[in-house]
């Protein structure tokens, strides 16, 4: 009956398949629900007994009954079951007080958020004190694993099946190979072949015939598995006494290039790893010292305050996300521009107040905005409290992209060095496209000569303080994201900044860019060998030696202009 | 009114760097060689493979429009820039492009700015006293004494200059003129072998103007003169030789007749 | 002759400057004699802890001292300062350290208790002779000293000025500050040097020493005041000040410019390391946190309120910046940041020349 079904529901779902192929994405998701919610249909009529069954036992009956209607509830081929039977592995099953309704609970802020079980129907909020937990063995919990493997095996999407796959890499015996093998011959997506055969390559390492070790070892090599780099390192293995542990030397052998073959790819990854780290390091960077590029490089004031204007940019994130909590994701995106619009805002206050009457005396600049910046501090602290507060991370920019066992990619930092590029083209966009990008280049150049052309420079210094301020605003949104949010925020980050766009060379864009993600990599590149903090001491001792041998940076600006 | 002086501090010869890599060397009459000399600043040549000689004792002038590479020239001469190419000797033998400015004027070729360029906040004295040829390293600075003859001088100079009346007051706020005399004298007081004047002229009375080709007539012979001027009637009161420059190369040189009666000269002042 | 010299050493012609020195002799004097005649319930007696937060102030006034000449008379705005206070201050912990002996909580010998809490068999090298204060006093100048001719050759050599030199000095501290922090240094990491006992064989806690402390420190002051204004008097001071407000000028009068910023950059670091060496045995306690950028712009601040390129201005801002700090912090701690960012503000638009130009403005005006 369970193999019938299956196959029925395979025959289907390949009939739907053919029919909305030309169509999008969007399209094949919506045609894959109308098809379950079609099957659960026709299931509802046929086999809602059993499943309605097993549910009422799993909740009331003893511990016994309860692993018999795991079992019962696992062959229903319902399309609830295998949500069912992984809540209840996760400890989320509950019975409500009357004992007659199985929901799945999952916590939040206010109390318990409840699905029916049966059909997964959102049922609202709930007190704890009206649920009571369906409890499980330790058995049973080792039963309900395999059972929700099998399960996933029969799924109709092709990434739930590969997970079912990986998740029995480590743990598979005879008896799932068996199964396995049977699986095999329906299997039609690739990768969950490739993961089958690394399981039966891993079974085969422990062979009898050594034909066959050595041919799992050939295909054992090709696979980026943690697992088969463990079982591999086995063979090569002396125990205490010194002689290997595995007697055939040909197999060592072979064992041992493959090991080298495996070890070459993670070594390969590792540094794509470490290169990822340091690109979004130096997003960080970049995104922290644009915004001073280009009231530094530009207007040629030194913005003590910088960081700070950082720091409320990633308040703002907190207190968008205060405003609205149920849509962590919108308040994020909202922050940005929110954050782009406070911090310019203050830095427009800066300027006119302050910063204007200081102009050609940097080193005052750089006292009165450092003055700026304890008061900012001060404020902050007195407004939100001293201690960190934490933003949340949006869904979509949790987690981590598992790209094989060697490689993943968690997705904020990914995030963040997109978000650095955005902001990176917007500003040469702004620079390069718009009037006040053009007033703001040529007050750059020749001030006097501006002025005396009309253009407003006053106003256009006011704006370009904002354009940086703002820019700061916007990395602090960025911050928040992977840092936390406290008083101390900008403090921590002015030094870095500075260096980037001394480093990069000053007025120059493109020098911050190649200059925060350079330092960015080699800060990460140093790490594992000499530590986090060693690295940045050696870090920013570079830089030192560097501005020795060019004190105008990577990329400086010529000719008799420079001069001046 | 050039006497030898008795210099005490060098008995300090230990705390001395040498900074001349060979005696100057005049024995062919020239004292300032510069040979094919370009230099250019991102693309834009304000030095174009010039070549010009200046005379041992010779007052030279140097004329030209704006932009022609007179101030350049004076830069790469004092080794505040380097050339791209070239070649700038000082004597037969002393390099200029492997020394830097301080071991430049050590050597004695020193510099009048365009821009009046005193320290404003130092009195005219201690102006002069700075400017005074002694050993310039640190720790002589910090002992260093002024006797009877250092004063006698200074006081010397301050005659020349006109300013004995101000010699307490800040440089900050003397006239325009006046700091462009101070200038000239903080140059005396370094006992050159060159003088490098730029523009000493500019913002002064017609009386001041005299006084100045005066008293640079007056120096020529004992030291070389290199001067650069745009106001044409001080020019022709003191030029023997006039060069002028025309996008950073020599157009022509001669006396100030021959030069204003050159075609291309009045070509390049007056355009087409 | 020789009385006629010392007048003129301790009169200058700025009635301010001689207020100041003689306000400081008065203090030196008067401090350890009201400690020892009034009794301790009197009004006028000054307890230990004042004397020692007293001397805490001379010493942060030295430190200032030696940031204006750097600063004010040469035109470097240091914003890495604080690191030679430090390293001066680290000298003499580690000698206070060493004076511990036995006595410290494992009961070590030789090693202090940090070394023994990470497990530290041997003492590292650079520990070595610290234990003999004829070893540890001239480290207090020399360690700052060597890290500032060593950085500034570098960084004057090549040229570096303005924004730049401020930015690379304020990377320098900020980089001695992570490595302090860290416990492989052999610096005692996070915590620092504490817990100190004897000083020279006399108990570090009693009144006598901290009234002893306190004496010394006034007279470094009071010795490093009048040797930097004898200096800025000589010709050395007045290419220092050519140099500040025209640089290429007086390269072009064939001074070594370089030079002359390294040697006063050098003396002021040894100030500096000397002033670290006085407060850490009065404040009982050396960390990393002395090398925060923070604490080095701190030390500007004095210096501006005060009223640069006076020596007693950086003083005045000093001593008056610090009271104001303790009085601020213990009533309203809040409004400590506050009011220190507004001063800096409004001293830096409205009054660049500070508490000292301020009342030359006034004598000028009464004089007109």
């Amino acid at each position: 009956m369970k193999a019938d079904s299956f196959k029925w529901r395979m025959s289907l779902l390949a009939l739907l398949m053919l029919c909305v192929r030309p169509g999008i994405a969007l399209d094949e998701s919506t045609a894959e629900t109308a098809e379950s919610q079609e099957v659960s249909e026709q299931q509802a009529e046929t086999v809602l007994d059993p499943f309605a069954d097993a549910l009422a036992r799993l909740i009331s009956g003893s511990m016994k009954e309860r692993e018999q209607a795991s079992e019962q509830l696992s062959v229903t081929g319902h399309p609830e079951a295998l949500p069912v039977l992984e809540a209840l592995l996760d400890g989320r099953l509950y019975a409500l007080r009357d004992k007659q309704t199985a929901v799945i609970a999952t916590e939040s802020g206010q109390g318990y958020r409840i699905a029916e079980a049966s059909t997964g129907a959102d049922l609202g909020l709930i007190e704890r004190s009206d649920l009571s937990k369906v409890n499980i063995t330790n058995s049973l919990r080792t039963k309900l694993r395999k059972k929700i493997s099998l399960l996933q095996l029969q799924s109709d999407d092709a990434s739930v099946r590969l997970s079912a796959v990986n998740a029995m890499v480590k743990t598979a015996d005879a008896k799932t190979l068996e199964l396995l093998k049977e699986y095999e011959s329906t299997e039609s997506d690739e990768d969950v072949l490739s993961s089958m055969r690394l399981i039966f390559a891993l079974n085969d390492l422990q062979n009898n015939d050594k034909s066959v070790r050595l041919d799992a070892m050939d295909t054992l090599k090709e696979y980026n598995s943690l697992e088969a780099y463990n079982r591999l390192s086995v063979l090569v293995e002396k125990d205490s006494a010194g002689n290997f542990i595995e007697q055939d030397v040909e197999v060592r052998k072979k064992a041992q290039s493959a090991l080298k073959k495996i070890e070459a790819r993670l070594q390969f990854y590792n540094s794509v790893e470490t290169m990822f780290f340091g690109l979004s390091l130096g997003a960080v960077l970049v995104l922290a010292a644009i915004g001073l590029a280009i009231t530094f490089g530009v207007m040629g004031v030194i913005n003590m305050a910088h960081g700070e204007l950082m720091m409320l940019g990633a308040y703002t994130t907190y207190v968008m996300q205060q405003i609205m909590p149920n849509h962590i994701g919108l308040s994020v995106i909202l922050a940005i521009p929110a954050a782009f619009m406070i911090s310019a805002l203050v830095g427009v206050a800066i300027e006119r107040g302050i910063i204007r009457f200081l102009y050609g005396r940097p080193l005052e600049t750089l006292l009165a905005t450092f003055g700026i910046s304890l008061f900012l501090q001060q404020t902050v602290r007195s407004i939100f409290s001293p201690l960190n507060r934490s933003v949340t991370t949006p869904e979509w920019m949790s987690g981590s992209w598992q790209i094989n066992d060697f490689l993943s990619l968690t997705w904020n930092r990914f995030y963040i060095v997109l978000f650095c590029l955005l902001v990176f083209a917007a500003l040469l966009q702004i620079l390069k496209k718009t009037r006040l990008g053009l007033e703001v280049r040529a007050v750059a150049q020749n001030r006097n000569m501006a002025k005396a052309m009309g253009i407003p420079t006053a106003r256009v210094d006011a704006m370009t303080f904002g354009l940086g301020s703002g820019i700061a605003g916007v990395a602090g949104v960025a911050l928040s994201q992977i840092t936390n949010v406290g008083p101390n925020l900008g403090q921590s980050y002015i030094v870095d900044s500075f260096m980037v766009v001394v480093f990069g060379g000053v007025g120059n864009l493109w020098g911050t860019l190649v200059a925060g993600f350079s330092l960015g990599i080699a800060n990460k590149m140093l790490e594992p060998h000499a530590g986090a903090v060693l690295a940045k001491i050696l870090v920013l001792v570079f830089i030192i030696l560097f501005i020795q041998k060019r004190p105008r940076g990577l990329f400086p600006q010529k000719g008799r202009a420079a001069e001046a | 009114m050039n006497k030898p002086l008795m210099d005490r501090y060098k008995t300090f010869d230990f705390v001395r760097k040498p900074v001349k890599p060979g005696e100057l060397d005049v024995s062919h009459k020239t004292i300032l060689y510069l040979e094919d000399v370009s230099v250019s600043f991102d693309g834009f040549k304000a030095l174009n493979n010039l070549s010009l000689y200046i005379d041992n004792g010779e007052l030279r002038c140097l004329i030209g429009p704006n932009g022609a590479g007179k101030t350049t020239l004076m830069d790469v001469i004092t080794g505040k820039t380097k050339p791209d190419s070239g070649s700038v000797f000082f004597g037969q033998t002393i390099d200029l492009l492997e020394m830097d400015e301080p071991a430049i004027a050590q050597a004695g070729i020193c510099r009048k700015f365009q821009k009046p360029s005193v320290f404003e906040n130092l009195s005219v004295f201690e102006n002069l006293e700075l400017a005074m040829k002694a050993d310039k390293g640190a720790w002589p600075a910090l002992f260093a004494r002024l006797n009877g003859e250092h004063r006698d001088r200074i006081e010397e100079v301050l005659t020349t200059i006109g300013l004995t009346e101000h010699s307490a007051q800040q440089a900050g706020i003397l006239s325009h003129g006046q700091k462009q005399w101070l200038e000239i004298g903080m140059l005396l007081m370094q006992e050159p072998k060159v003088m490098l004047v730029d523009e000493p002229v500019a913002g002064m009375t017609h009386q001041e103007i005299d006084r100045t080709a005066e008293l640079l007539l007056s120096l020529q012979g004992k030291h070389s003169i290199v001067v650069v001027e745009h106001d044409m009637e001080f020019v022709r009161s003191i030029a023997r030789k006039v060069t002028v420059l025309h996008e950073g190369s020599v157009l022509t040189e001669g006396t100030m007749d021959e030069v204003q009666n050159d075609p291309r000269v009045i070509q390049v002042y007056l355009g087409d | 002759m020789k009385s006629l010299f010392l007048g003129s050493l301790f009169f200058s012609n700025d009635k301010t400057a001689n207020v100041v020195l003689f306000s400081l002799i008065a203090l030196i004097v008067l401090v350890p004699l009201c400690n020892a005649i009034f009794p301790s319930a009197s009004a006028l007696h000054f307890s230990a802890y004042t004397v020692s937060l007293l001397g805490k102030y001379l010493t942060f006034a030295l430190l200032g001292l030696s940031l204006d000449l750097v600063w004010g008379y040469c035109g470097i705005l240091a914003l890495g300062h604080g690191a030679f206070f430090a390293l001066g201050g680290y000298s003499m912990g580690m000698y206070l350290m060493r004076q511990i002996g036995e006595r410290g909580v494992y009961g070590d010998p030789v090693l202090p208790d940090f070394m023994v809490f990470l497990d530290w068999k041997e003492l590292p090298w650079y520990w070595y002779g610290f234990d003999q204060f004829w070893f540890a006093l001239p480290m207090v100048f020399l360690a700052p000293g060597v890290l500032a001719f060593v950085f500034g050759w570098l960084a004057f050599r090549s040229r570096v000025t303005g924004v730049y030199l401020s930015i690379i000095t304020q990377a320098l501290t900020y980089a001695l500050m992570l490595a302090f922090f860290r416990n492989e240094m052999g610096f005692g990491g996070n915590n620092g040097l504490t817990d100190f006992k004897d000083i020279l064989g006399f108990n570090i806690q009693s009144e006598a020493v901290r009234v002893a402390l306190f004496m010394i420190s006034g007279l470094a002051l009071i010795g490093a005041f009048l040797l930097s204004r004898w200096i800025s008097c000589t010709k050395l001071g007045r290419v220092v000040t050519a140099v500040r407000d025209h640089e290429a000028r007086v390269r072009f009068l064939g001074y070594r410019v370089e030079m002359f910023k390294l040697w006063i950059f050098v003396f002021a670091a040894m100030l500096a390391g000397l002033a670290g060496a006085l407060y850490v045995p009065q404040v009982g306690i050396i960390n990393p946190s002395e090398f925060s950028p923070l604490n080095s712009l701190e030390i500007v601040v004095w210096v501006a309120i005060g009223g640069r390129g006076t020596l007693y201005g950086a003083i005045i801002g000093a001593m008056l910046v610090n009271y104001g700090k303790t009085v601020l912090t213990g009533l309203l701690p809040e409004i400590w940041l506050f009011t220190l960012g507004a001063t800096f503000v409004l001293v830096t638009v409205f009054m660049p020349n500070g508490l000292a130009g301020l009342l030359l403005k006034k004598r000028e005006e009464m004089h007109t």
